[in-house]
């Protein structure tokens, strides 16, 4: 763990009193660790630390008094430090915009606990809650799925579900068990064991349909654990082989939206990237629908087939484009 | 026991040891300045609070002390310690300082267990994204607050927030502050960037990206920016407190209404069994003469519609109107160019 800076510490240190105050019986110094993010070994420098501050005088009856019992620790004089300091305002806006984030997600069970949480910060949040928060969330809440795969989730049974696949433009029909709902970059995915791909999936709501409860109980087996989704929930694949693309200026949100293994940029402002799937159709889709800002590299073959499906389009409307020499 | 803070000095010596020694200051004033009622002047924190150059009547000592005292002031202050400023008697020859203790602490909160899972669950939205710092922080001021949040009991739900977005943090500190903000902007469809002067309202996430709401300073009007196409560090300009938004404006209302226009009707002629995606949103109106299903779609993007049609190759052939009939054709006749040298 990094050194903290002096503020962050010092916030801490004002935190450590109260925080053990609260807990009058005493609390694990590892468990305090963690509450605080910080690793034991500076818990235990901060705790020395605050040994050392005290009401002025700073005799012994003025100083903060901890008393230690093994792995325990507890705080016998405060020297007036009872309660925490106010939210700073980053901390009331963190707070609220997650709350009222979460207010908005339809289907939610624990709505009437969300609103009164609200209530009760906003109250203590003083200054930052009157003013426009300097930051909203706003998710798409229109998921007509969401409710129904909560109450799976919630009741621990599998759900039954068609599921629309853009790259290969069918509706799939699959029995799952549901894991859990993530929330990513706005877009909600179920995350569940399917049984007919005998693996974990992420299915995006908005491409599932007619989705039911069944009675039947949830059973995800052992194997099936779940994603790390922290650098997005498209996952790369290291080994499959690379589609080299070039971007043109406004395509360039590509890169920034699948994993993409190397980047260059180009004299005219675009990008060059390689991204690596297994799953040809599914790049064939993607330059296809960024209707001629990307042009494929490599393979040759992929950027003929998309040529020759542009050129029979062409033709329906009426319009015969020349084939390309050579 | 009664040499505790004697053994404290030597300890700290080293360079971690002076950091200390500041943190140990910073605590030790603010104990001393919410213990009083009364205003304490520099000179006599000067004297009580361990930690601080002591005076031996020179003049480098006392600059010493003043430098120490104006940056340990400013800390504070910038954690969000209410210092107050202010003299006690009307005899008192100079300022004081004190913290008021009902301004200092956080006030009374009861969270039930259900309350504080949604307090918990709703600080995962900043897990890995730009607030996480001050969400944690917060947590642990409730906690300390006596406030139990029941990490053990799991929701099976996990909001996430994007991280990478490095205009975030300028832009969202200057809408905090209420500081003018300047910043090159790159529009998609302009050569270069050009700046912009705004006066920042907020940031906002709306459907999975980020943007900034704003008064733009040179057009004289409400304005929509997304983070992705600032160029470079926003640089926030004067002073702080410098506007107010508009009391009852609603930031992602101002983002939904800027980045979604009007709704357009589209009909489009499919082949019977293709354009799965597409019949999802459809109205289907029938058949047409040659065997292919009639659709009816509706879009507030239809540049957006017009991608994804394209993508359907002769799948799918747009009837009306005219200018998504021209754009589908526009992007048709660019990836038949494809195969051909660049």
């Amino acid at each position: 763990m990094t050194p903290t800076s002096t503020p962050d510490r010092v916030t801490r240190l004002l935190t450590l009193v109260p925080y053990l105050t609260a807990r009058p019986e005493g609390v694990r110094v590892t468990e305090a660790a963690r509450d605080f993010g910080v690793n034991e070994r500076q818990l235990r420098s901060d705790l020395e630390l605050l040994w050392m501050c005290g009401l002025p005088g700073y005799g012994p009856g003025d100083l903060i008094d901890l008393s230690f019992e093994g792995d325990w620790v507890r705080v016998t004089f405060t020297a007036g430090m009872g309660r925490p300091l106010r939210l700073a305002t980053d901390e009331a806006v963190a707070l609220l915009v997650a709350l009222r984030t979460l207010l908005e997600l339809p289907g939610l069970a624990e709505r009437e606990a969300v609103s009164r949480a609200l209530a009760k910060v906003s109250a203590v949040a003083g200054h930052a809650a009157d003013r426009v928060t300097p930051v909203a969330v706003s998710v798409d809440a229109r998921e007509e799925a969401l409710a129904v795969v909560r109450e799976g989730l919630e009741r621990k049974r599998a759900l039954h579900l068609h599921y629309y696949v853009p790259t290969r433009d069918e509706r799939t029909e699959r029995t799952v068990d549901p894991m859990r709902l993530l929330l990513v970059d706005g877009k909600w995915y179920l995350e569940a064991w399917c049984r007919r791909a005998e693996g974990v999936r992420l299915f995006r709501l908005d491409r599932v349909d007619d989705v039911v409860v069944l009675e039947e109980p949830a059973a995800p087996p052992p194997q099936a654990h779940e994603r790390d989704v922290d650098n997005g929930v498209y996952q790369p694949e290291p080994d499959a082989p690379a589609v080299r693309l070039r971007l043109s200026r406004s395509a360039r949100w590509v890169a920034d939206y699948y994993p993409v293994d190397s980047v260059a940029p180009l004299d005219d402002g675009g990008l060059g990237v390689t991204v690596r799937t297994a799953d040809l159709a599914w790049a064939r889709r993607l330059v296809a629908s960024l209707g001629g800002e990307a042009r494929v590299e490599e393979p040759a073959a992929l950027g003929a087939e998309i040529a020759a499906d542009a050129r029979a389009a062409l033709q329906r409307y009426g319009l015969t484009p020349q084939t390309p020499a050579g | 026991m009664a040499h505790r803070r004697q053994a404290a000095g030597h300890r700290l010596t080293s360079l971690s040891g002076m950091a200390a020694k500041r943190a140990e200051r910073l605590v030790n004033l603010v104990i001393a300045l919410l213990s009083t009622r009364q205003y304490v002047t520099a000179a006599r924190i000067r004297a009580t609070v361990p930690g601080y150059e002591a005076d031996d009547g020179s003049e480098r000592a006392d600059e010493a002390f003043k430098r120490m005292f104006e940056r340990d002031k400013a800390e504070l202050r910038e954690m969000g310690v209410p210092l107050e400023t202010g003299r006690t008697s009307a005899f008192d020859t100079e300022d004081g300082y004190r913290i008021a203790r009902a301004d200092y602490e956080l006030p009374e909160i009861r969270l039930t267990g259900e309350e504080a899972a949604a307090v918990g669950l709703a600080l995962r939205l900043w897990e890995s994204a730009q607030l996480a710092g001050a969400a944690h922080s917060a947590l642990v001021k409730l906690k300390a607050a006596g406030v139990e949040v029941d990490s053990s009991r799991s929701i099976p739900l996990q909001p996430r927030l994007d991280a990478g977005e490095p205009a975030f943090e300028p832009c969202y500190a200057a809408a905090r502050d209420r500081r003018a903000l300047e910043f090159d902007y790159q529009r998609p469809d302009e050569d270069a960037p050009t700046r912009r002067h705004v006066q920042p309202w907020g940031v906002v996430a709306w459907h999975g990206r980020w943007y900034l709401v704003g008064l733009d300073l040179d057009r004289g009007a409400e304005r929509v920016f997304r983070l992705s196409r600032v160029v470079g560090s926003p640089k926030a300009t004067g002073r702080t407190g410098a506007f107010e938004p508009p009391a009852d404006v609603d930031l992602a209302d101002v983002v939904a209404g800027q980045v979604s226009g009007e709704e357009h009707l589209v009909v489009v002629r499919a082949r019977p069994g293709t354009a799965v995606g597409l019949r999802r949103f459809a109205t289907p109106l029938g058949g047409a003469d040659d065997g292919d299903d009639r659709l009816e779609l509706r879009t507030t993007e239809p540049a957006r519609l017009a991608d994804q049609i394209a993508a359907y190759g002769a799948d799918v052939v747009v009837e009306a109107p005219q200018s998504v009939r021209e754009a589908v054709i526009a992007r048709l006749t660019r990836l038949a160019a494809m195969g051909e040298p660049a």
